[in-house]
This record gives C-alpha cells, sequence and structure tokens, in this order.
C-alpha cells in the first residue's frame, strides 16, 4: 500500500550483497531474541517464580493469530477477519465438545481444522474475484464470522475435553518447558516448514513482493492469494481452539486479536507492504509484549499505563525501523 | 465530466452510462440505494417512515459520519484512521470527567479537544516526518490513548463524574420533533470539510498525495505538513464526535466510541472513498453512513436478530464496495 520504490532486484545480485541482506534480515530477528532475554532475566530477578509456562500459555492464543497474519501480509493483503474466526473456531469447538467423550473431542478438533480453512477460503476467494482492498473484504467478513459466532451461542459457555486442555495446560517432563510452547512450534512447523520450503510459500512471498513481476513470472496471483488465505484461516481456527483448551469454554466476542495481531507482525520484523519477514519474529514479539506487561504488572505500575507503553514501543520501533530504511535509500 | 457521456445519446444510454455514472457522480447510485432502503422499510412496516423517523436517523448517523470523515480524509491521502474511536471516546470521558471543575463544561470540552490536537498531531509527525504507515502509527496512537484515558479514569474516579447537561442537549434533542439539534455541529463541520476539499489548495494537496506522492512532492508540496495538519483535524473531529456520542448515550467511558471504528470505515468505502488515496469525497460519505444507519434500522425493522443483522451488514458491505471496484476497474 505505502508507495516505497525499492530498488529491486536489478540485475545480478552478488554473493555479498545476498549475506548482508540475509544479515539484515535476520538482524531484526535476533535483535528481537536479544531484547526477549534481556527481559526474561530483568523478569525473573523481579519474580523469581515467574513461570515461563505461564508466559507461554497467556501467549500461545494471539501468537497463532500473529502466525496467521503474518501469512496474509507477507502475500501482500492484511486479514482483519481474524478476530472473529477464532471466535467463530472457539465456540463452535465449545459447543460440540461440551459433554461428549474425548474420542469425539477428536472429531471436533478436526472439523474446526476443516472450518477453518473453508473460511479461510472464503475470504480469499471473495478478494480475488471482487477485486475489491483486501482491507474492506475482510473489515466486512469480520462482522460475517463474528455474526456467526454469535448465532452458534449467544452467550460464553461450552466445555473442552479434557486431553485438549492438557494440551496446553502445565509443562512436559521438567518444569521448564510448557507444553503451550510445543504445541505452538509443532503446529507452526507441521503447517508453515512444508509451504514455505514448497513453491507455494515462493510464490506467496512473490506475490507480496511485487504482484506484476510475480504473474510475469508464471505465479498465478490469485491462487496463491487465495492459499494465503487458507492459511491465515487455518491458524486463526488453531488460535481458536487454544482459546477453548486455555479457558474450557468458548466465547463469541471477539477478544483484541486481530488488530493486536497486526502489531505483533510488524513489530516482528513483516513489511506491511508485503513480501518480506517471517513467522519467527512475529512470535517473538508477541511474548515481549506479554512481558513487558507481566513485569509492569510485577514492578506494581498501573497497568494500563502497559497498554500506553505497549503503543509506544510499537510506533517507536516502526520508525526506528522507517529511519534505517530512509538513511539506506538515501545512501 | 458526465457532460461527455451524454453525447452519443441513444446507443451509450445502456450499461457505460451507468459505469461512468457510478465513477464519477458516485453520490447519485448512492441516494439511489439510500431511497431504495427507505422504500423497503416502508413496504415492510408501512408507515414507520415519517418525518420524526428520519430525525432519529439522522441523529444517528452524525457521530458515525463525522467519524467517517475523519477515515475519508485520510484515506484520500492513501492513509487511515484507526485511532479516531479512541481519540473519541477520550474526548467524550474527559469532558465528562470535567464537569465539576470550576471552569465547568466548557473548560472540559476545552481540554479534551486540545488534548485530541495533542494526539492528532503526534500521529502526523510520525506518519509525515518519519513515515511510519499510517495503519501502524494511529493503531498505536489508540493504544496510547486508551491507556492514558484509563490512568486519567483512576486519577479522578473520586472527584465523580457525568455528561454534561449541554451535551445531552446538543445529543439527543430536537428542533421541533424533526431536526436534531446536532445537526449545529454537524453542518458547519460538513461544510468545512465539503467546501476544504474542493475550493481549497490544502484539499486538493490531499487528493494531490494520495493520488501520486512523488509528483505531488515534485510539484513543491511539502507533504509532512499536510499530513501533520490532516491527523491534527482527523483528531479535532473525531473527539468532537465522541462529544456528541457521549452526549447521546448519556454514558462516558473510555472505549465508548469503539463500535463505531470499523463502520465509520466501512462509511467512506461504501461512500466511493478509494482505500488507495486520491478518489473520493466527503459528499458520498456522508450517504453511505446514512445508507449503513438505514440499513440496520431496515434490518431491525425485519425483527432479525443480532447475528443475522451482523451477518447480513457484512455480506451488503462486500456486495456495494464490489460493485464500485466492477464499475471503476472495466471502465
Amino acid at each position: 500500500m505505502s508507495a516505497s520504490i525499492r530498488t529491486a532486484g536489478a540485475g545480478t545480485v552478488g554473493w555479498r550483497e545476498r549475506l548482508l541482506r540475509m544479515g539484515r534480515r535476520n538482524a531484526w530477528s535476533l535483535g528481537l531474541v536479544a531484547f526477549l532475554v534481556v527481559l526474561l532475566v530483568y523478569t525473573s530477578t523481579l519474580a523469581p517464580r515467574y513461570g515461563v509456562s505461564s508466559l507461554a500459555i497467556a501467549v500461545l492464543p494471539l501468537a497463532l493469530a500473529a502466525v496467521a497474519q503474518a501469512v496474509v501480509i507477507i502475500g501482500g493483503g492484511i486479514d482483519l477477519s481474524i478476530g472473529s474466526m477464532m471466535a467463530l473456531a472457539s465456540v463452535v469447538s465449545a459447543t460440540a465438545m461440551k459433554g461428549q467423550s474425548d474420542e469425539f473431542g477428536i472429531l471436533v478438533v478436526i472439523a474446526v481444522l476443516v472450518l477453518g480453512l473453508a473460511l479461510g477460503l472464503v475470504n480469499g476467494v471473495v478478494v480475488v474475484v471482487s477485486r475489491v482492498p483486501d482491507i474492506v473484504v475482510t473489515l466486512a467478513m469480520s462482522f460475517v464470522w463474528a455474526g456467526a459466532a454469535l448465532l452458534v451461542r449467544a452467550a460464553p459457555g461450552g466445555g473442552a475435553a479434557q486431553w485438549l486442555k492438557d494440551m496446553v495446560l502445565g509443562t512436559l517432563g521438567l518444569s521448564f518447558l510448557p507444553k503451550a510452547a510445543i504445541v505452538l512450534a509443532i503446529v507452526v512447523a507441521v503447517i508453515w516448514i512444508p509451504v514455505v520450503r514448497s513453491s507455494i510459500g515462493l510464490s506467496i512471498y512473490a506475490i507480496g513482493s511485487n504482484k506484476l513481476a510475480a504473474f510475469r513470472s508464471g505465479v498465478s496471483v490469485g491462487r496463491t492469494k487465495v492459499i494465503s488465505y487458507v492459511l491465515a484461516g487455518l491458524f486463526a481456527a488453531v488460535a481458536g481452539l487454544s482459546l477453548t483448551a486455555s479457558t474450557g469454554i468458548g466465547t463469541p466476542v471477539p477478544g483484541p486479536y486481530t488488530l493486536m495481531s497486526v502489531a505483533a507482525v510488524v513489530l516482528g520484523g513483516v513489511s506491511l507492504a508485503g513480501g518480506r519477514g517471517g513467522l519467527f519474529g512475529p512470535i517473538i514479539a508477541v511474548m515481549i509484549l506479554q512481558l513487558i506487561r507481566d513485569d509492569m504488572t510485577f514492578l506494581r505500575i498501573n497497568s494500563n499505563l502497559a497498554v500506553v507503553a505497549q503503543g509506544v514501543i510499537l510506533i517507536g520501533v516502526v520508525m526506528i525501523g522507517s529511519l534505517v530504511e530512509l538513511r539506506r535509500s538515501r545512501a | 465530466m458526465t457532460a461527455a457521456t451524454t453525447t452519443p445519446r441513444n446507443r451509450w444510454l445502456a450499461a457505460r452510462t451507468w459505469r461512468n455514472l457510478l465513477r464519477d457522480r458516485p453520490i447519485i447510485p448512492l441516494i439511489g440505494l439510500l431511497v431504495l432502503l427507505v422504500l423497503i422499510i416502508q413496504v415492510v412496516r408501512p408507515g414507520i417512515v415519517n418525518l420524526p423517523w428520519a430525525g432519529v436517523i439522522l441523529r444517528a448517523a452524525v457521530p458515525l459520519a463525522i467519524l467517517a470523515g475523519c477515515q475519508t480524509l485520510a484515506m484520500l491521502t492513501g492513509g487511515i484512521d484507526l485511532s479516531v474511536a479512541a481519540v473519541a471516546s477520550m474526548a467524550g470521558f474527559v469532558t465528562a470527567t470535567m464537569v465539576n471543575s470550576p471552569g465547568g463544561v466548557a473548560q472540559g470540552i476545552a481540554i479534551a479537544l486540545i488534548a485530541a490536537l495533542l494526539a492528532g498531531m503526534v500521529t502526523g509527525i510520525g506518519v509525515g516526518v518519519f513515515r511510519v504507515h499510517p495503519l501502524i502509527m494511529t493503531l498505536g496512537m489508540s493504544f496510547v490513548v486508551l491507556g492514558l484515558a484509563n490512568v486519567w479514569q483512576i486519577q479522578v474516579v473520586q472527584t465523580g463524574s457525568g455528561v454534561p447537561d449541554s451535551l445531552r442537549w446538543i445529543g439527543v434533542g430536537f428542533l421541533g420533533d424533526i431536526l436534531p439539534y446536532s445537526l449545529l455541529v454537524f453542518v458547519p463541520l460538513a461544510l468545512i470539510i465539503l467546501l476544504g476539499l474542493r475550493r481549497t489548495g490544502y484539499g486538493r494537496l490531499l487528493y494531490a498525495i494520495g493520488d501520486n506522492p512523488v509528483a505531488a512532492r515534485l510539484s513543491g508540496a511539502r507533504s509532512w505538513q499536510v499530513l501533520t495538519a490532516l491527523y491534527m483535524i482527523s483528531a479535532l473531529f473525531a473527539g468532537i464526535a465522541g462529544l456528541l456520542i457521549s452526549g447521546l448515550t448519556n454514558t462516558a467511558s473510555v472505549t465508548l466510541a469503539d463500535s463505531y471504528l470499523l463502520p465509520s470505515v466501512a462509511a467512506a468505502v461504501i461512500g466511493g472513498t478509494s482505500i488507495f488515496g486520491g478518489r473520493g469525497g466527503f459528499g458520498g460519505t456522508i450517504v453511505g453512513a446514512l445508507i449503513l444507519q438505514v440499513l440496520t434500522a431496515l434490518l431491525t425493522v425485519l425483527g432479525l436478530p443480532e447475528p443475522t443483522r451482523q451477518i447480513l451488514f457484512g455480506s451488503i458491505i462486500v456486495l456495494v464496495a464490489a460493485a464500485y471496484t466492477r464499475a471503476i476497474a472495466e471502465s
């Protein structure tokens, strides 16, 4: 959407330039990880009993939402219906699972994942067929999915299978390995690694980077865009399931996940213009945002200032990023 | 612009004329849609449509139209303002907490609007000078404003607060049961925006920057000044809308206007303003806000439950936006 013009792919790119570019891309993630480690150490001095598992559970839904958002934004779109899709997946799973056996719960989980794929498919097809800007379509679809969630269940309630709750709560074996973190890693790895290693992943980056160039290189732009939305729908469904698992109920009203996911994605080094970034950065960014909030609680600072801090950090980091970009383009 | 389509009379009287009409004078088909919706309401529930009813619709549409006006201005430059809801809520809330202060209501309103202007100035500098993406800048700013308003809420919780009578008067009252007093605020604001966009150099600059930022810069437009002024104007108008909303609902809360955020974007889009900038205007936006309001009334009259209403609401927004895109793309 921004009209910044990049001198991309002007002739051959030397290996040194490529290495530099790679270093630059990883520099953002490395910086985030370093920041996270500093925050973790600081938190452990503030509250020695602070468990990493509580952090992992708290960030799981937003981390998955950020992953969903990142996939779409890398592909040059934006999905403002993620929060609503999560709410829908959450109420459907909680309603279907209440009072049922554990085996039935497995069926429900599979059905909800398929539902997520279907929701993403609708989003993607409407975006591609109507040619309306992504932001407008997904904004309107957020009403549709939130309405559907209210149809399923007017008030919070329902239940979750015990194994689903056990999957995210507590730690595995030793106390420092939270289950929620393992679930997050497995889900992202199982879905994203096959995609990013295949031509589909390359196509998603390609259409996000330069739609016309991708088209002329033989990428089916429309199909790839639909796939990016389908993947986002799938991740949003998993995020909804994680909400049900961690709270034990389904809530039909969408949480603050849509806009927070955009914030986390941008903090995580994904360009809003598309085509740049990965899924690792946004996940780290979500943890940083949560840790800052927790630290301010431990310091007994007014918790509302944590919201201010999140906003200031979001603006500040993006400002630094665009200043670096500006200086680079001038140099 | 429409004159060109009337010269070859008979042959072009078909689809193409309509398409050009939709592109050049979107307000005419939009008014048609509005009239159609009103007629449907009249058919569904005969006798409901009368002047007092129109007054109620108008009264509800005024705050939405002002907030959508903020979006229109931002969208003309290729931006978006996600901070309008937070700023509006903050303005209404701050005024309500100042009701018992020595300066009275006037002082409260002045402080609220100055706070709004400050928020807009920071947003504008971020977007204009530091080139932060407007989506991120205004999203971050909405966190900051919300958090600070919450902090303020805790500061003043003991002094007591209430929506001032004068705001309730202007937010709720009717002149002769038909014309809402809020028009006293809206008409001057609307004239400023409409004439400002059409008759002043500043308005032209907004279109120019949205249409082609590079060309605008090369022809001497100082875009950072234009953008800073734009987001200050937007925040000021959002604050005024917040005062009206707080008067209309007789409540003051830091999340009061949140439900207006997405409809304000939708109203601007339905009104024919392009989210990519350079195309659109406030006239269409006003009709867009009225359409959304009448649509809500229609869905209520039909006796549909809230979830179904949301689903239809979202679907209709997509349909109208798709109709536009088609008309503009194919001509």
